[in-house]
Formats: structure tokens, sequence, C-alpha cells
């Protein structure tokens, strides 16, 4: 590729504005009055080609213009996610095609049918995310680059041009400066700047460090992405939710039958406005406030290999607390705290004869595993002969369960008794009861429920958290390096009689003003001015 | 300790009052030069009573932690004075960076509005829910409040450099958008206006209503109903509503939003009348003596120093904590969004700025826009959308 040499003797790369060791301007149509430090003038890939598909590709993504335009859709977009909850936090009995049109009118309508209910998980919004990424990586690529070369290559004596170029510039007349460019030194040396001097030229240059803090908080960014994509891998991420019952043992779902997780009781806590006096007012008005939510459990390890129907060999692994912010971890799982739920546990029948409702003996039927025949002395015994924890009738009025979880239980009842040893039929749900076969004598009456308290609890694995950690303290290391630090260069020559002074920082140049007001005081160079300033009035 | 810590807060908000005259004072003269002394005096006074009412405020801060056992942001009313005692902390150190008398004129005003809107809600002392438990309540709140405080300076700043710069010989597009902020921040004083003066008459009224899935609801006022509930009928009150709204639309809210805009609207038409000009007009003066290219800088430096600590406090530390209490550290809830939108958008901010070179009255408008987002999450968010993080709202 074609190359340019500058006169200073540095050959530049093809594209370069402003020469890389002493700042002339190579773009052949003279220095404008104020040089354009963006990047340095260095050549940029993108300002550079235009001429293969690549390249048109390259420059697109290179643009910060189109960077921003991608932020302000994504931001856009966000925000519209926002209008309406999404699909995750509406009630889970409405389907979400009823929901939104029921709760919102026809703006909820046209939501759910643009998809704006379930946002964040749409094609369109990943691939906005996708693009973002690949914006930050051209971006970057592209001038970061080029900006090392020029900054590592920059000489300390600099054309004349690149001196006049600077915003911050002055000439003082005069004489003999031996001593002010030597108390000049010192005071440069007292505020940290790294001193570089070559035939009567000297730059002083510090935090060059600062300029690679956007590159690096992008860097971050991008393994922040990364992560993001690698949850899409299976085995990477595992997201389950456990109800468990308090007495219950069960599989921990996702750990391939190698952990087993067992509820030995639910606990909620409210504040006690006695020994909480401080928040007494507050608890007038609004009642009950929860103070804990907490499920002890015990975790087993299985014993030796899974053998199929075989109830496993389980080894006691640990006993804790799970409560909100302080989950059980083991392995690469943690268990949550999430919610809890009353369900009806147990429900309790009592056999009577209609006409003189006569008790005849009470059963007590477990809604999980419910015995099938109940003994009740002196020749009574109730049969079940259908189960339906989730009673409901199908389109031809039979019925059926809706699901496993005895949510509005039903049973079909055979009841013997001595006056009827064949036995009589009747469906009992609650609050209604059927007897298909013809008027029954004896009925089984509802005589209460038991309850019990599920626990809530979600089972998260995360390979991929450690990602999110590097990226982001990667970002943040970036962002602080960028922010709180900046690049400042003073450039001084002793030209004949006079001296010369520019200076240049990539930020805050009130800061620059004031770090050169005191670097200058009593040394009898004045202070230069800033040509934005005259310019502006 | 829960009455002393009431009181300070009180001594705060009387000091930044009393300031403000000074700061007033301080920027009264055009020429610098030759009054120099009595207007440092002016200056020193006020920075004085400014840090005094910051001690007191952090006094209140301190005693009601020790009354309530948790540190005070657990709830709207806490948070808001939390944040209202940030933005003066950082205005203090922005002060020492560039002893700009004027930034003073905008800021004071601006935190007193907002601690007058934080006693609008519950100064009771709330018991902590059990997420709340944990030392990362005082980690990402506090951070995320002096993040936040430091991108209102940058708004003060941005506000002072528009009143400057904006031309007011005529009617355009710049000054009637400056008169629309300005209007909006009357429209807050409203709100605190008409909530104190009904509170005042223990002004209340009940309506039943039918709720969108037809469902019987009752619902207080505790301003005169201009827009009544759905199928609302007066239980208790004296008004009958104009109009009623529709199921779909919290009545109440809207009801609110009107009285507070109307309020809003008639302290704009009086300050006109009074001033007999456009308010930032008659603003324009006060600002005759500061340099607008250092507005400019303050604004701009405040978004670069305000950034990376928003984003440690309200992504990151955000982030670790929901991985904790909620088991992943980002779950798309309204809050966690707009504070996503707000980094954003501070992000689109710093590339123009930076690479697009928007300075000056452009860059300005986006710092107003960007305070605009963060009150829009700190408001809106809370009481309108609602979400996990509304705990607050109550």
């Amino acid at each position: 590729m074609e190359r340019i040499k500058c006169g200073c003797g540095h050959v530049n790369p093809h594209g370069t504005l402003l020469c890389e060791a002493c700042g002339r301007s190579l773009t052949g149509t003279g220095a404008p009055e104020l040089l354009d430090m963006r990047y340095e003038g260095s050549a940029r890939r993108s300002q550079t080609y235009n001429k293969t598909f690549i390249d048109k590709v390259w420059n697109f993504f290179s643009s910060v213009k189109v960077g921003i335009w991608l932020i302000v859709i994504t931001l856009i977009a966000s925000g519209i996610g926002t209008i309406f909850p999404q699909k995750m936090y509406i009630p889970q009995f409405v389907p979400a095609s009823e929901f939104y049109e029921q709760k919102y009118g026809w703006p909820g309508k046209l939501y759910y049918i643009l998809g704006f209910h379930e946002l964040y998980s749409q094609w369109w919004y990943m691939i906005l995310i996708a693009l973002i990424g690949v914006s930050l990586v051209v971006c970057s690529l592209d001038r970061a680059v080029p900006l090392f070369r020029a900054l590592k290559a920059q000489r300390v004596d600099r054309h004349e041009s690149f001196m006049k170029g600077q915003r911050i510039f002055g000439i003082t007349k005069g004489e003999n400066f031996d001593e002010a460019v030597k108390a000049v030194k010192r005071n440069l040396k007292k505020k940290r700047y790294r001193i570089r001097e070559e035939n009567h030229a000297i730059l002083a240059e510090k935090g060059r460090f600062s300029r690679w803090g956007p590159y690096v908080n992008h860097i971050g960014l991008i393994i922040f992405l990364f992560g993001a994509m690698l949850r899409f891998f299976p085995g990477m991420y595992v997201d389950e939710v456990i109800d468990i019952k308090e007495g219950e043992r069960k599989e921990i779902p996702g750990t391939d039958g190698e952990y087993y997780l067992e509820n030995k009781q639910f606990i909620l806590e409210v504040y006690d406005e006695k020994e909480n006096e401080a928040f007494s007012e507050a608890l007038k008005k609004t009642g009950d406030v929860a103070k804990n939510y907490q499920t002890d459990v015990v975790l087993y390890k299985r014993k030796g290999e899974r053998v199929p129907g075989a109830e496993a060999g389980l080894i006691k692994e640990k006993e804790y607390s799970i409560q909100v912010n302080n989950p059980l971890k083991f392995d690469q799982y943690a268990i949550y705290q999430m919610d809890f739920k009353t369900v009806l546990s147990a429900m309790n029948f009592v056999l009577v004869e209609k006409e003189t409702n006569e008790p005849l003996g009470e059963i007590n039927i477990s809604l999980d595993n419910p015995k099938m025949r109940y003994n009740l002395g002196n020749g009574y015994t109730v049969e079940i002969l259908k189960y339906y924890p989730d009673f409901d009738l199908d389109d031809e009025g039979l019925p059926v369960t809706l699901s496993r979880d005895p949510n509005n239980p039903a049973f079909v009842f055979e009841m013997y008794t001595p006056d009827k040893p064949e036995g009589e039929i009747s469906l009992v749900a609650i609050q209604q009861t059927v007897e298909p076969v013809g008027e029954n004598k004896y009925k089984m009456q509802f005589a209460g429920i038991e309850t019990k308290t599920v626990s809530i609890l979600a089972l998260r694995k995360d390979l991929t958290l450690w990602i999110f950690a590097l990226g982001g303290l990667i970002f943040l290391i970036g962002l602080s390096l960028g922010s709180y630090w900046n690049h400042r260069r003073i450039w001084i020559q002793q030209r004949g009689p006079d001296i010369w002074l520019a200076a240049h920082t990539n930020k805050n140049w009130y800061g620059l003003k004031r770090e050169l007001q005191t670097v200058l005081a009593g040394t009898g160079i004045n202070e230069p001015e800033d040509r934005n300033e005259k310019k502006g009035k | 300790m829960a009455e002393l810590s009431s009181n300070l807060l009180m001594i705060a908000f009387i000091l930044y009052l009393s300031a403000i005259p000074f700061f007033g004072g301080a920027i009264r003269q055009k020429n610098i030069s030759k009054t120099e002394k009595p207007l440092k005096i002016w200056a020193t006074v006020a920075i004085f009573l400014t840090m005094t009412g910051f001690a007191a405020h952090l006094g209140y801060f301190i005693t009601r932690w020790l009354a309530a056992g948790h540190a005070p942001v657990s709830n709207l009313f806490e948070f808001i004075t939390f944040f209202g005692l940030c933005t003066v902390g950082a205005f203090i150190l922005i002060h020492f960076l560039y002893r700009t008398p004027v930034l003073g004129l905008a800021v004071l005003p601006v935190v007193l509005i907002i601690i007058a809107y934080a006693g609008m809600f519950s100064r009771d002392i709330s018991p902590l829910i059990p997420p709340l438990q944990t030392y990362w309540l005082q980690i990402h709140v506090i951070t995320v409040a002096l993040g936040q405080a430091i991108l209102a300076i940058s708004f003060a700043a941005a506000l002072i450099f528009l009143v400057k710069k904006v031309d007011q010989t005529r009617r355009n597009k710049s000054n009637v958008w400056l008169e629309v902020v300005l209007f909006l921040m009357l429209s807050v004083v409203g709100f605190i206006v008409v909530s104190v003066l009904f509170n005042a008459f223990h002004y209340s009224a009940v309506f039943q209503w039918t709720n969108q899935f037809g469902a019987e609801e009752s619902v207080e006022y505790g301003m005169p109903p201009l827009i009544g509930p759905n199928e609302g009928q007066l239980v208790k009150g004296q008004f009958e509503p104009f109009l009623e709204a529709p199921a779909i639309i919290d009545a109440k809210k809207l009801n609110t939003v009107i009285w507070s805009l109307s309020t809003g609207i008639i302290l704009y038409i009086l300050t006109r009348f009074i001033f007999r000009k456009r308010i930032g007009a008659a603003l324009k003066p006060l600002t005759g003596n500061i340099n607008e290219d250092l507005a400019d800088e303050i604004s701009y430096r405040s978004v670069l120093i305000g950034f990376p600590v928003f984003t440690l406090g309200a992504l990151v530390f955000g982030m670790i904590w929901a991985q904790i209490a909620w088991s992943r550290f980002w779950g798309w809830d309204p809050k966690e969004v707009w504070a996503l939108i707000t980094w954003l958008f501070y992000a689109a901010f710093l590339h123009l700025r930076l690479s697009k070179g928007w300075h000056g009255e452009r860059s300005a408008w986006l710092a107003v826009i960007g305070f605009a987002i963060i009150m829009f999450n700190l408001v809106a968010v809370n009481l309108v959308i609602k979400g996990l993080h509304s705990y607050a709202g109550a």
C-alpha cells in the first residue's frame, strides 16, 4: 500500500492526516487555523478505504453515528416494553391473549399483537443488541489501532504548523529563557508530567492511559454480551421452579437425580408492633408486614448409581434455612426462596344418613396420595372409586381433572352400609353433590379441610456468571480510566529568542488551563490563550 | 430520635432556603473585578449556609438510621430526601472545583422542590420486607442516589446555560421548550401546594366503582374529584366529578396529575403576569456574568463524573443484589429497564459529545432530557408502571 513520507522523514500509513511524528498536515490543503486533533489525525481504515463490500460494511459499523442510532433505537424499544407489564409478570391463570385486552383495552390488544408483551426476547430486539456488539468491535478497532500507532510515533519537536494549530497556543517574546524553562520543567515534574527533551523542545505528557479507557470499557461490554450469548448453550444455564410442600422430599429437577431436597418447614414471620416501636405508626396503617420468609430444608445426595424404578439410597448432605437474600448453594447450583402458597392437603367427610342426619363415621382423605378404602366399623365402609384432584366438566359434561394439583378436588364415593350392602354411588365436589344412579339414602357430608404450605423455590445453575462479572469489572475499569483521568500534553519550544507553548487535552480544558496557570506562574512565560474562547467572543 | 431527625430535616430545609438570597447577592453585579470583596462575602455566607444545611440534612439521615435500625433509603420519602442530600453534596463538591455561585441559584431551588416533594409521601419509619434485609440495600441505593445527584448537577448547569444562551428577543423553538421545562418544575410545586392544602383540610372523597373485570372496588381521593372512576358512586364527600375515566385508567392518579398541572398553569400565568415576559427571559439577567463555556463544561464534567457512579450503583450493584435476592441479575423489571435506558441515554450523550462534537446548547438539552428520564424512573416507574421495585410506592 502506498505510504506517505513526511518532510520530517517519518513514513506514515496511507490515509494519515497529520504526520504521526511531527504533526505536519499531510492532506496537501495547507494547515487549517485549528487542527482537528481527534485520533491524532491518524489513518483510520474507515476513512481510507471504500471500495469492496467488506469496506462498506466496515465503514457502516465504524460510524459512531450508526452506533448512537442503534443505542437510541434500543433505548426507545426498551421503553415501549415497560408501558404494560411483560408476560412474565402478569397473573398466570389468565392467558396473555386475553389479559392485555381485558385490562388495557385496545392499546393492550395492539401491544399483544405486536409482540411487545415479550419484547426483550423478540428476534429483532436480540438483533439490535447484536448489532450494538458489532458496532462496539468495529468502532474500537477502527480507532484504537491507528491512535496507538500515532501516539507511539509522536516526536518531541513538532512542526511549526502543528504548534500553531493547537487550541491552546501562545508565543512569549524575549531573550534568555533558560531559567524559566528550568522552572517550568520543575513545576511540570511536580504535576507528575513525564518530560522528554529534544533540540530545545520539550514534550510534557501525562495520563496517556486514559485514552485507552473507552476501548477497555468496550472490551468489557463485548465480554458481557458474549456471556449473554453463552446462555443459549445447553448446560450453561439452568432455571427451574421447585414447588415443595412442608414434609415433602423430592428430586431436584435438572440435577439428573443426583440431589434430593426435603422441606422440613416453611416459616413466615411478621413484624410485631410491640417489639418494633419505631415501626408502630407504619404498621398501624399498612397492617401486617412480612419480616421473614424461610424454608428449612435438608439436602440429600444420591448414593451410587441411579437404578430405574428403585428408591435411591440417599446421604444427608446439609441442613439449611433458605431465606430471601440467603440462597442454599451446593455444587454449581443455588436454591432461592421465591414465594409460597397454601394448598389443600386433606379433606374430611362424614358419612350421614340423610333422613336422621345421624353421623356414622368420619374419614380423612389425603389429597396427594388418598387411601382408596375406609372401614368405619359396624359394617359401614366407604370406597373411593374415582379421584379428580382438579375437577371440571368437559364439553360433553363428563367429569375430568385438569391437573394433578388438588386445586378443586372431587370424589366418586361408593358407600357400603348394612342396609345397602350393594353400595350407593355419589360424586362429591366442593359445594355440589351428584347422585348419578338414583336417589341415595346416605351421603358424604363435607366436614373440613386441612392445608399445607408449599414453598416455591427457584433452582439456578449459571456457569456464565463469572463472564458477566469479568465483563462488568473490565467495563468499570475502562470507564473510570476514561472518565477520571485526562491525557494532557504540553509542548514547549525555544524558537530563536522566543518561547512557543502549545497544549492539548482530550477533555476538561478548564482543568488544563488551570494547571498551566500554576505551572507558568512566576516563570516569565506568558499563559497561552484558548483560541476557542477568543473565537466565541 | 425520630423526632430529632424530622426537626433536623426541617432545619436543613430552612437553611437551604435562606442560602438562596445570598447566592443571588453573590452574582448581583456584573463587574466582578471592582467589587470583588463584598461579592466574596455574599458567596461565602451562601456556601456556609448551604454547608450548615447539609450538615443538618446529614444529621437527619444519621438519626433516622439510628431510629430505624436500617439505612433510611427504603421508601419514597426516604429515598427522595436522600437524593436531595446527595445533590447538595455534589453541588458543594462542584462548587469548590469551579466556584460558581450561580450554580447554587439553580441547584438549591431544585433541592427544595425535591425535599418538599418527598414530604408528600408517608413519612413513617417503615419496617424492611425480607428482600430489603441486606447490606446491599445501603450499597446499591446510596450509590444510585449519589450517581443520580451528580447527574442532577449536570441538569442544573445545563439549565443555567440555556437561560443564558437562549435568545429571548422573539419567540422561537428553544425559548418555548425552556418555558415547558420551567412550567413542569412549577407543576411539581403545584402538586406540593395542592397536596398540602387539601391535606390541611383533611379532604377526602370515597367512591364505589367498577373495575375492568367488572368487580366492585372502593377508592379514596385526597383531592376533589375532577375526574371520577368508572361507574363511580360517591359514597363520601361533596363534589360530583365532571368527567368519568374509563376503567382501564387509574382515575385517582389522573385526577392528581390534572390538579398538579392546573395549579402549575395558574402559577405559571401568575409569574408571567408579574414579570410581563417569559420566565426564561425574567431569569436571564441572573446569568449575566456567568461564563457560558464554564456552564457547559460543568454540565459535561458532571455527566463524566456521575455516569460511572451511576453505572456502578444502578447496574453493577443492582445486578449483584438481584442475583442474590431474586436469583437472576437481570429480569426486565420496569425499574431495571429504565435504569438501562438512563444508562444508554447518557452513553449516547457522551458519544455525541466526544465524537460528533455536540457542545453547548445541544449538549445542554441532552442533559435536561437525561434528568427528565431519571425523574421519570424515580416518580412514574414507582407510582404508575409498578414492578418489583415498587415497595417504595406506598
